[in-house]
């Protein structure tokens, strides 16, 4: 790629997947970023901290508009190009037997998926043959553990000479003359009216007798969840959607429908430990999908809602775009 | 003009639309515009998740320019449906309340029980209720006699789109109540389903599902406009009701017969 934006210094604010993929996709292009993160390390308070990690540009065309599945299709790509640990083992969709009806209608609302029956099913989740006799099979889809990938790019930020500094509560505003990329997420509210919370809960459960390789999706027709697989036997299943910016700790009702929906997925997690449970608030525009907003010097990244790392890759190329152009207008 | 009178609130739309599973706020907004729909719920403790105040998303709802019924949408107890009217009387400033009581789970099947004494106390602290209910006549007479003046009988369980499963049930509901304003409430998956129930006389039709997750919500929303608009004309129209015997429509006296 070319370098456009060569020693341009530029200032973010927000290490969430927002900041560091705008990072990211900035110092690709030769920046000199500087991240101004109000916690005192990566990840706290930070909402992509919760996330699941999938990229299901495909899945998530169920309940989401199309831009969501033509935009989050460049994260395949983009993250493992850039951060280890990506794995690229598609998602297996299912339901329980009297929920049947909620695949068909899955099937008719994505595209880029295939039939498995229960064998298929057990050659590519043996632990749960046996338990299901259809699901839907999206080859093409990836995942990754959020904490990890925010790290990794984090220090591949610091590596290619971008500074992080922690511990830090800036404003658009407390910046002279450098162009401002604000990533503050909910916090930003104040400066983006449109902006609201979308409140999300999950667990972390640690399993010694269920090993998934890849996300599945327990379809319901009220309370659809997932359970994503990471390193030593954990399984994260998320995630609550509730209209609400209130960040309390995770309520009994949610809790009970996410275990629940484990339990279904196999009993054995009956014996699973519960490692953690966490809430956070994503931010969100009314459409539901994220903006840059250009206001002077400043842009503001946000409203990523439940596609952090799905749809960040995109708009953070979008972000260089208009940096660059607006950068060889000035020169 | 054919007014519906809801508790002495005139209004010209038949279609009420619940504000649930859109797949973002904006396109709920679209929707509800393409219905042209008067009146919209919103879950309490569903899209809450606690009572605090101001929440953008009811805002938002309140925003759309309807009139806003509140529901009691999870709630499986008298005492938990009551505090949840109190609460949203409070929150949205209007006695109106959607009574749901729910008795199982599974097919959310209401607790009629539960929904008449819960009513009742409603009723008499000055609530306008809705009252979520099933095709049961007894139930519909009590919970007339609680207080409501309005009735919301099922067609199929909530979410189910498996349209009017029971016309029967439905239709002696209408007979025996000509004057209460009846609305069916959940189970309708297609809009034929919602001109049916319009044909046969009843005053509205609420949904949710059917638009929320139809392909095209907007589009979806605009069919069951219509749909309801066509079913009401009907109604108004005079069915000619069905008869054993063909009856030709042109008359065949005196006709030359060739064969």
């Amino acid at each position: 790629m070319s370098r456009p934006l060569e020693g341009m210094p530029v200032a973010i604010i927000g290490a969430g997947v927002a900041g560091l993929s705008a990072a990211l996709a900035l110092s690709a292009r030769g920046a000199r970023v500087s991240i101004h993160e109000r916690s005192r390390s990566i990840g706290r308070n930070a909402c992509s901290w919760m996330a699941g990690g999938m990229l299901a540009p495909f899945c998530e065309r169920d309940g989401a508009e199309h831009a969501v599945c033509e935009r989050g299709q460049l994260a395949l790509t983009w993250w493992p190009a850039r951060v280890p640990g990506v794995t690229q083992a598609g998602t297996l969709v299912l339901a329980l037997p009297r929920d049947g009806a909620e695949l068909e209608r899955m099937a008719m609302r994505t595209h880029d998926h295939a039939w498995v029956d229960g064998e298929g099913i057990a050659a590519l989740e043996p632990d749960l043959a046996g338990r299901f006799r259809r699901g839907l099979w999206f080859a093409n889809e990836a995942h990754l553990d959020p904490r990890k990938a925010l790290l990794a790019a984090a220090a591949a930020i610091e590596r290619d000479g971008g500074h992080i500094e922690y511990d830090c509560d800036v404003r658009p505003g407390d910046f002279d003359g450098v162009p401002v990329v604000d990533c503050r997420g909910l916090a930003a509210c104040d400066d983006l009216p449109d902006l609201r919370g979308v409140r999300g809960e999950m667990v972390i459960l640690r399993s010694r007798d269920v090993r998934l390789s890849r996300p599945v999706r327990l379809l319901h027709p009220r309370t659809p969840v997932y359970i994503v697989p990471r390193d030593d036997g954990l399984l994260m299943v998320g995630a609550t959607t509730v209209e609400s910016p209130d960040g309390h700790p995770v309520t009994v009702r949610s809790a009970v429908e996410l275990l629940n929906a484990a339990y279904a997925l196999h009993p054995a997690l009956a014996d699973a430990e519960i490692v953690e449970l966490g809430s956070g608030v994503r931010p969100a525009f009314p459409d539901n999908l994220p903006r840059l907003v250009e206001r002077g010097r400043v842009i503001a990244f946000n409203g990523l809602y439940r596609h952090g790392f799905l749809l960040s890759p995109w708009y953070a190329e979008r972000l260089g775009d208009r940096l660059s152009a607006r950068y060889a207008e000035a020169a | 003009m054919d007014d519906l009178d809801l508790y002495g609130r005139r209004l010209s739309s038949r279609l009420l639309l619940g504000t649930a599973q859109y797949p973002s706020p904006a396109c709920l907004e679209h929707a509800v515009r393409a219905a042209r729909s008067e009146i919209v719920t919103v879950s309490l403790r569903r899209e809450s998740g606690g009572p605090s105040g101001g929440q953008p998303f009811w805002k938002l709802v309140q925003g759309l320019g309807c009139r806003i019924l509140p529901n009691t949408a999870g709630c499986h107890t008298v005492k938990d449906a009551v505090t949840t009217a109190h609460m949203a009387r409070e929150l949205f400033d209007t006695p109106w309340i959607k009574l749901e009581v729910i008795g199982d789970d599974d097919t959310l099947r209401p607790d009629v029980f539960g929904l008449v004494e819960a009513a009742r106390i409603l009723c008499v602290e000055g609530f306008e209720v809705f009252p979520y209910t099933t095709d049961d006549l007894g139930v519909a007479g009590r919970l007339l006699d609680a207080g409501c003046r309005v009735l919301m009988p099922w067609a199929a369980p909530i979410g189910s789109g498996r349209g009017l499963t029971d016309p029967y049930a439905l239709r002696t509901l209408r007979a025996h109540f000509p004057d209460v304003p009846l609305i069916v409430d959940a189970g309708i998956g297609l809009p034929s389903q919602a001109a049916a129930a319009m044909e046969m006389g009843y005053d509205a039709v609420l949904l949710n599902t059917a638009v929320a997750r139809a392909g095209d919500p907007v589009r979806m929303a605009a069919a069951f406009a219509a749909a309801v608009g066509a079913g009401r004309s009907a109604w108004l129209a005079g069915p000619m009701g069905e008869r054993d015997m063909a009856s030709p429509s042109t008359p065949v006296m005196g006709l030359a017969q060739w064969t």
